[in-house]
């Protein structure tokens, strides 16, 4: 199966809608550990992960250790997104790396976990990344641009115990986040 | 005559910086390097300024704007200063962490003892989370990995996450 044809349909358990944990919090500092894909429990959080992403405004991305779990696993959705260009829709990757990565260009970002300060942060903008769809086990890689390349970086980051503010471009790169009304 | 530094800083409302540069301008003083943001909704100016008048002249000319008890201005004379001739390598350092006391204290003290000039630094205190990122020059000979390493132990020692490496810049 490919990733762009992939949903949570696949997973075949109802998600649910988890608390985001919120820095500083241990379980955002350390690296998640590999999972089993067919693991019911990885199977599970790949739902609640989708279930979660999906009520939360403006949300294109989840890791397990947003939500407490120290697994290495993430959900991402830039449908619609106004910067994205290629898009894979819903998918959940399991044990994702990157295989390559070029064309560093420096944007803004914020993270859930991280609610009221966003900063400049570079990565790139080509992007091809390895993992496994929970369920199948599947082996698949992600070749993409844009804004979803940014989203799968900044979750792989999470799912290494890094967050946005270890990436950020410089002291003058730190802002507190607007929130529009 | 000697460069002027002016702090401006107090409850923040529209107009301040056009006030205080319009008096500037008036005065024949020319705003050279400055730095402007909102610290915790305090507005907070420095300015690094030159002109043919005394510091004691240009903090008269802006007491207009202090004159509600809002803000607090001062002017004082300054020794011109010399670029670096060797500004040393620059890094960049990120703290994140559970705020508490001496988390600056002690990652600047270890910069410090190795050596490092600390050119830039924003602190941000977000709820319980603290984040501190500053720009670090190395002067050449400093060896980064051990800096690094001892960074490492002193946030170890804080409950804090750091990252320490070199400050990509991109030349076009």
């Amino acid at each position: 199966m490919s990733v762009r044809d992939w949903s949570e349909r696949e997973l075949g358990v109802q998600g649910r809608v988890l608390d985001v944990v919120r820095a500083p919090h241990p379980v955002l500092s350390s690296a998640s550990r590999s999972v089993d894909p067919a693991d019911p429990r990885v199977i599970q959080l790949a739902a609640d992960l989708v279930a979660t992403m999906r009520v939360s405004p403006g949300c294109v991305g989840l890791a397990g250790c947003q939500v407490g779990a120290d697994l290495h696993m993430f959900s991402v959705d830039v449908t619609g997104h106004p910067k994205t260009r290629t898009s894979h829709g819903t998918f959940v990757l399991c044990n994702a790396r990157v295989v390559e990565a070029t064309r560093k260009e420096k944007a803004r970002e914020g993270c859930m976990s991280v609610p009221d300060l966003t900063g400049d942060v570079k990565r790139a903008t080509r992007l091809t990344v390895t993992g496994q769809l929970p369920g199948s086990g599947e082996d698949v890689t992600v070749e993409t641009d844009a804004f979803e390349a940014r989203a799968l970086l900044h979750e792989i980051d999470h799912c290494d115990g890094f967050l946005f503010l270890d990436r950020v471009a410089g002291a003058h790169a730190l802002y507190p986040r607007k929130t529009y009304l | 005559m000697s460069p002027i530094a002016i702090t401006v800083i107090g409850h923040d409302r529209p107009g301040i910086i056009a006030e205080t540069t319009r008096v500037l301008a008036d005065l024949g003083v020319n705003l050279e390097d400055s730095t402007m943001t909102r610290l915790r909704g305090h507005f907070a100016m420095m300015l690094i300024c030159s002109g043919a008048v005394s510091a004691d002249e240009v903090e008269r000319a802006l007491a207009g704007l202090a004159a509600d008890g809002t803000l607090r201005v001062s002017a004082r004379e300054v020794a011109a200063e010399e670029p670096l001739a060797e500004a040393g390598r620059p890094y960049l350092l990120t703290v994140h962490g559970g705020d508490r006391l001496g988390i600056v204290a002690a990652l600047t003290r270890a910069v410090a003892d190795a050596g490092g000039n600390i050119t830039d630094l924003t602190t941000r205190l977000s709820g319980e989370l603290y984040v501190v990122v500053a720009e670090v020059d190395l002067p050449a000979g400093t060896d980064p990995d051990r800096l690094g390493t001892e960074l490492k132990q002193v946030s170890r020692e804080l409950d804090v996450d750091v990252t320490f490496g070199p400050q990509e810049a991109d030349v076009l």
